[in-house]
């Protein structure tokens, strides 16, 4: 079960994102529990394997202002990293940034 | 939507129980949840997630939306892009937007598009979101109340007096450039309203402003509703405005071609040393003198027509003085009877000039259109009116002898309800009767409350008075109408007699007129002649009596008096 506690020890930042989330727990779990199961993350992974870039920076820079919000911080950095070589563009291998934005939401949503 | 809507639409008061209405445009919904939470409270909310549904929303609620949240990236349509929308839209542009963004570079040209504020993203602590929201509603509400005391209603615009205020704050800033006052105005914009309705003659208002907005924009400058269909622009210096009135029409027409006819009256390059609503009155006076013309749309205020408009100020100045100290002379031009075997003299028509101290004889064609515009036609008319009377007297005890003389009687003193009593008096006076004074009007004059000039005239009829209907032919004649009209003798308009008489000319118009004389069973005056070829044609043609230069000019009451002695029978 995903607690406040879990996801303190995971990494994300409890106390900044319990502040936007009104001091109210459940708000905050419901909100992460939401953005946790977001298609985009899956839609994400998609477009930037096959090439599309432009429509993957949208959806990396989507989720880059969802996680910071909820201060999700392991997710946030990888996040932040692909969508800045997103918004340029660049060719590159993607694979890594990719695996650990899965293997970070994966740690979560085995908690749900 | 007008100011006055806007006005109305203002919520009351948080304090006074009615919320505002605020859409969040975020397509995330763990964003969207934490705005709605942080904001729910206070206002009213709605949420659009994509930038098809926002816009749908805004226009839908645009009388009641005070404030945008808007996020910039959007599935279907970019956040800026629905941003500019807002703000080029003149209904929507007064709604604030506060945008969200966690990219920096993006505030900058958010702001620079008219967003009120940004929100970054992650968000900042809710209480300052909360702040922000609230004072950017306040902002645009204080905004919409000085607006709505400085702007015209209708099109937005500023209003004439607040509009001189921010020209003198102009030349604060551009001192040493070279400005132009420009009056656009629309030409006949009445017989618009009139054809078209009010909401079409509104939307073409509208659609001026706007691009005058749109000019001004580009070029720097400011622009106003001076009133009704008249706009004012204050802006740098151009060598030519064709293409502004060119623009100008173009928008106010839309896809009716022709239909709006723009002019623009230039004062250039203003001294701003001097008061600045001279300047727009100078433009004024320019654009009015090109109201009529189909070809010309951009007319400049020049030295020339400022010694027009300096003269015909001295000119109505110098008025009342030349009324007392009898400066307006009347002249007689004589009329004569062609029908019989030598013409002979039948009558006169006075003629007034003005022997100006200063100007020596002004041409009556500067001053009667002049006094005409203003009223002063009415006292003007009275005064010759008397003199002729005073003069038909002294003819009848010397030389013993009068004819009788026409008066102009213009179309203002037609609508006069003492008129009649007036001019019984003048002749009453003078112990002469009704029939020594004919009175002169045009058919121009029973244009307007036909029914009250058409008793009017019956009177003076009945009392005796001869009616000249003068002009004729000259532009408003309808056969319907003249048939209907009470008068005695019908006067050919003398650019009848020039064009009939010119190299192409052909008198065969001359006899149609003279068979709707007969038809009538009046006489006919021939006007202007000027040869003797013209009067053996009138004669030949049945036209009872002639005046012009061919007989004589206008002359002085003595050398009437002469001419008078010399043709007793």
């Amino acid at each position: 079960m995903l607690t406040v506690e879990n996801l303190r020890a995971w990494g994300a930042n409890v106390d900044e994102a319990l502040v936007r989330c009104l001091n109210n727990e459940s708000f905050y779990l419901r909100l992460v529990n939401k953005a946790l199961l977001d298609p985009s993350f899956d839609k994400l992974a998609e477009t930037v394997s096959s090439g599309d870039l432009e429509q993957g920076f949208d959806l990396a820079h989507s989720l880059k202002g969802v996680c910071a919000n909820l201060a999700l911080t392991p997710i946030c950095r990888p996040i932040e990293q692909i969508t800045e070589l997103l918004r340029s563009r660049t060719d590159t291998d993607y694979t890594a940034l990719l695996e650990e934005i899965g293997s970070k939401r994966s740690q979560l949503i085995d908690l749900l | 939507m007008t100011e006055q809507k806007q006005m109305n639409s203002i919520p009351a008061m948080s304090g006074e129980g009615l919320k505002r209405l605020v859409l969040i445009v975020e397509d995330e919904f763990v964003n969207r949840e934490l705005l709605n939470a942080y904001l729910e409270q206070d206002y009213e909310i709605l949420c659009a997630e994509t930038g098809v549904e926002a816009m749908r929303l805004i226009y839908e609620k645009s009388e009641t939306l005070s404030l945008v949240l808007l996020d910039l990236n959007l599935p279907g349509m970019n956040g800026l892009d629905i941003l500019r929308e807002i703000k080029k839209d003149i209904d929507l542009s007064r709604i604030p937007v506060i945008v969200l963004t966690s990219d920096a570079e993006s505030e900058v040209e958010s702001l620079s598009s008219g967003a009120s504020d940004f929100i970054p993203k992650p968000y900042p602590r809710y209480e300052i979101i909360q702040a922000r929201v609230r004072r950017s509603i306040e902002l645009s509400e204080n905004r919409d109340l000085i607006r709505w005391t400085e702007r015209d209603h209708l099109t937005g615009l500023y209003n004439r007096e607040y509009f001189y205020r921010y020209a003198e704050q102009y030349d604060v800033f551009h001192r040493d450039e070279a400005t132009d006052a420009l009056v656009v105005d629309v030409s006949h914009f009445r017989l618009i309203n009139e054809r078209f309705g009010k909401a079409y003659a509104d939307e073409i208002l509208k659609r001026i402003g706007s691009e005058l907005l749109a000019i001004v924009k580009e070029t720097g400058g400011i622009v106003c509703r001076r009133e009704a269909d008249t706009f004012q622009v204050y802006c740098p210096h151009m060598a030519d405005y064709r293409s502004v009135a060119e623009r100008v029409t173009d928008a106010a027409c839309g896809d009716a071609r022709g239909r709006v006819r723009i002019r623009i009256g230039v004062c250039s390059e203003v001294d701003k040393a001097s008061d600045i609503e001279r300047h727009f009155d100078h433009a004024k006076s320019a654009a009015d003198t090109i109201r009529n013309s189909f070809t010309e749309s951009v007319a400049i205020y020049n030295d020339e027509l400022r010694d027009k408009e300096v003269y015909a100020e001295r000119l109505l100045e110098d008025f009342r003085d030349a009324l007392e100290q009898k400066q307006f002379l009347v002249y007689y031009q004589p009329k004569y009877h062609i029908l019989s075997p030598q013409p002979r003299l039948c009558g006169a028509e006075a003629l007034v000039r003005w022997k100006h101290p200063e100007f020596g004889l002004v041409s009556p064609g500067r001053f009667i259109p002049l006094f005409e515009s203003n009223g002063l036609i009415r006292d003007l008319d009275n005064y010759v009116w008397r003199e002729t009377a005073a003069q038909i007297r002294r003819w009848k005890d010397h030389p013993g002898r009068a004819v009788p003389v026409s008066v102009n009687v213009s179309r203002v003193d037609m609508l006069d309800p003492e008129l009649t009593d007036t001019l019984r008096l003048i002749v009453e006076e003078n112990g002469l009767d009704f029939g020594d004074l004919h009175l002169e009007t045009t058919e121009s004059a029973y244009t307007e409350n036909f029914e009250q000039i058409i008793q009017t005239v019956a009177r003076l009829r009945a009392l005796g008075f001869k009616i000249e209907m003068d002009d004729f032919g000259s532009g408003y004649s309808s056969l319907n109408m003249i048939t209907k009209l009470p008068f005695d003798v019908l006067k050919l308009d003398m650019e009848f007699i020039r064009t009939a008489f010119s190299e192409n000319g052909n008198t065969g118009i001359l006899k149609i007129m003279l068979d709707i004389a007969d038809y009538l069973s009046v006489p006919m005056i021939a006007e202007g002649v000027e040869t003797e070829s013209q009067m053996l044609t009138l004669k030949e043609l049945g036209c009872d009596i002639a005046q012009g230069y061919y007989f004589a000019r206008p002359m002085p009451a003595d050398a009437f008096g002469s001419l008078l002695a010399g043709s007793a029978d």
